[in-house]
């Protein structure tokens, strides 16, 4: 396990150095360069030359990497001149109300797709399944902000029994004290989840189920609901824990779409606004910030699943 | 590169076994499976339906995309020969919906192929190089996968500023990773196979191997993923439209319409809303039907094999 576990956090720092790169690039690739992005259109030649003296944008390019990776690990992401605010204090400001948003609708995904995948594994090619698929399929297709406008119109308009945006608060204990503002935003926001984890929890207890020890469990007479929920569902639900640490990339995605729909207070939002400004400290901070929280979510899926389910880690350090 | 012989015998790329159908019946039977899938054919009919509507729609359906009218706006569905209205700038909406079909359908397609292609590419060498090339190569993918897509277009579309062209580089620069991985994938296991090994023993390179074996042993996969690749990247240029970031105007797609329909929610214009948001349903589901489609054929078709 010790062992599983270096390798796993090896790749991930590899993983996190080179989107470090990536944005360092990107950084570089900006018209008029870093210098440009962070004081703006208005600053004169002078003012550009100096800010690339004083933050060393005129060294070589190896040097300035090296002083940029310095600076990320004193947690100095750069300067917002449009907020007026450090990128690193932006950021912390919205990341846990981003990440609140996030985990609710995951846990509403998980707990409404488990049971959706059973039914749909066990009702296998009749009506249940078909309905259940079909669902997943029109979520999928639908636009998540044309999903939240028609929940929007539900819920708050035809029946107003919600309201249409996101509580607004400074600190996320502001944004907790308004649970009614969330249910919208964390509902959007789960409905794709769901279809993605249902559909993934019927393939897996759809190979479970054909496995010989469910065959043994049958045979020894063991009533249906037993089979499935005591021993199919135990090992069918392993693989979905990778899942939750893959689908994060999406699920940020979606969360960006459905904070600025919101006006939800958060990462998403942040980010949103800074793309419309042309913010480029505050956009390339974000970038790196979720880049980092997804591979680290994904680190910790994947030893949670070595965790729980002793093959995989035997396998994979045998490998 | 190509000496006669490569091209010659429709079985390269399949082992050598003496009771091997030929390729063009297994390419038959693919097509038969595919037909045979209901679904498959719906989704092939909603693409064709709506494709023909935006592309000869305008031939027949004629309207003015380009000049607005501001004393012919937000009129209803049926008033003075606007079938589904104007919109706010006095725009029929129903020669709109054509127009802006086409870009997400161009967009969609081209975005979705150039993906799919250097995916292709990129994962066929990388599984067939091995060793450190392949951990440099995947070791990029894993770093790019990990920057969720949407911020990463919207970083490049805050960078330049989005015409039809830009946008299909954009989200085709960025959405080869998964293909990538897949044929990554295929490759590793097929490269180790004996017929590969054959190949390599009568003195064939390695630019052969990924090209004559690989790439079409992989392409069942590929394809089926290509199908997903259009729907997302059809998705994707909603997203950067509805986040502001798409394509300036009068050029239009049905993203961008939907979000300008956003703001018309509660003032009751409703044709401004449902037409482009359902569209956009349709087509995006039109291509994940011919997507699982194909993978019954192909599934089938390895199958039988």
């Amino acid at each position: 396990m010790a062992r599983y576990l270096i390798v796993r956090l090896g790749q991930a720092l590899v993983i996190v150095v080179l989107v470090t790169i990536i944005t360092f690039v990107i950084l570089h690739l900006l018209p008029g360069g870093a210098a440009r992005a962070t004081l703006g259109k208005e600053a004169t030649l002078e003012q550009l030359a100096a800010f690339d003296h004083e933050m060393g944008y005129d060294r070589p390019w190896i040097q300035q990497y090296v002083m940029y990776v310095q600076r990320l690990l004193h947690g100095d992401l750069g300067y917002s001149f449009q907020l007026n605010q450090s990128v690193t204090e932006a950021i912390g400001q919205r990341l846990p109300k981003t990440m609140v948003l996030s985990l609710l609708s995951t846990l509403l995904a998980i707990v409404v797709a488990i049971p959706l995948g059973v039914i749909q594994a066990t009702r296998r090619n009749r009506w249940p399944d078909y309905t259940i698929t079909s669902l997943s399929l029109l979520a999928y297709a639908t636009p998540i902000f044309f999903l939240g406008l028609m929940m929007i119109i539900l819920f708050s308009q035809v029946w107003p029994i919600l309201p249409p945006e996101a509580p607004q608060g400074f600190t996320l204990g502001e944004v907790l004290a308004d649970p009614a503002g969330l249910v919208l935003p964390t509902v959007t926001l789960a409905v794709v989840t769901v279809a993605v984890y249902s559909r993934y929890v019927r393939s897996s207890m759809v190979d479970n189920l054909n496995e010989n020890y469910v065959r043994t469990a049958r045979s020894k007479g063991l009533s249906e609901g037993r089979v499935v929920v005591l021993h199919t569902l135990r090992n069918g639900l392993f693989p979905v824990i990778t899942l939750l640490g893959m689908y994060l990339p999406a699920l940020f995605s979606g969360a960006l779409v459905v904070e600025s729909l919101f006006n939800f207070p958060g990462m998403g939002q942040l980010f949103w606004q800074a793309a419309l400004k042309r913010d480029f400290p505050i956009l390339l901070g974000v970038t790196l910030i979720i880049s980092v929280a997804t591979v680290f979510g994904a680190l910790l899926a994947d030893v949670l699943y070595a965790a729980v389910d002793p093959r995989v880690r035997l396998r994979r350090s045998a490998s | 590169m190509t000496t006669p012989a490569e091209t010659t015998g429709n079985s390269e790329g399949t082992p050598a076994q003496p009771d091997e159908t030929p390729v063009r019946g297994l390419w038959r039977q693919g097509v038969e499976v595919f037909c045979e899938n209901r679904l498959a054919l719906v989704g092939l009919a909603m693409f064709v339906v709506l494709a023909a509507v935006c592309f000869l729609g305008p031939l027949f359906y004629h309207t003015d995309q380009v000049h607005t009218d501001l004393a012919a706006v937000h009129l209803s569905p049926g008033t003075d020969g606007h079938p589904l209205g104007t919109d706010g700038v006095g725009y029929d909406q129903l020669g709109r919906l054509m127009l802006g079909g086409q870009t997400s359908i161009i967009v969609g397609l081209a975005a979705g192929i150039l993906a799919t292609v250097v995916g292709t590419v990129w994962g066929a060498i990388a599984g067939f190089a091995g060793g450190w090339v392949d951990a440099a190569m995947m070791r990029l993918v894993d770093a790019m996968m990990s920057i969720p897509s949407l911020f990463l277009f919207m970083l490049l579309a805050a960078i330049v500023t989005p015409s039809v062209s830009m946008l299909i580089v954009i989200i085709g620069a960025f959405a080869w990773l998964g293909p990538a991985r897949l044929v990554r994938g295929e490759a590793l296991s097929l490269r180790s196979r004996e017929y590969i090994q054959a190949m390599r023993s009568m003195g064939g390179t390695g630019g052969r191997a990924v090209r004559r074996h690989i790439i079409p042993n992989a392409i069942g996969t590929v394809i089926v993923n290509a199908t997903f690749q259009v729907a997302d990247a059809i998705l994707y240029v909603a997203y950067l439209s509805f986040l502001g970031l798409g394509v300036p105007p009068p050029a239009a797609n049905w993203g961008g319409m939907l979000s300008d329909g956003l703001a018309d929610t509660f003032s009751g214009h409703w044709w401004l809303l449902y037409p482009p948001g359902i569209a956009i349903i349709l087509i995006v589901l039109a291509f994940n039907f011919i997507g699982d489609g194909l993978r019954d054929a192909f599934e089938v078709r390895l199958r039988r094999r």
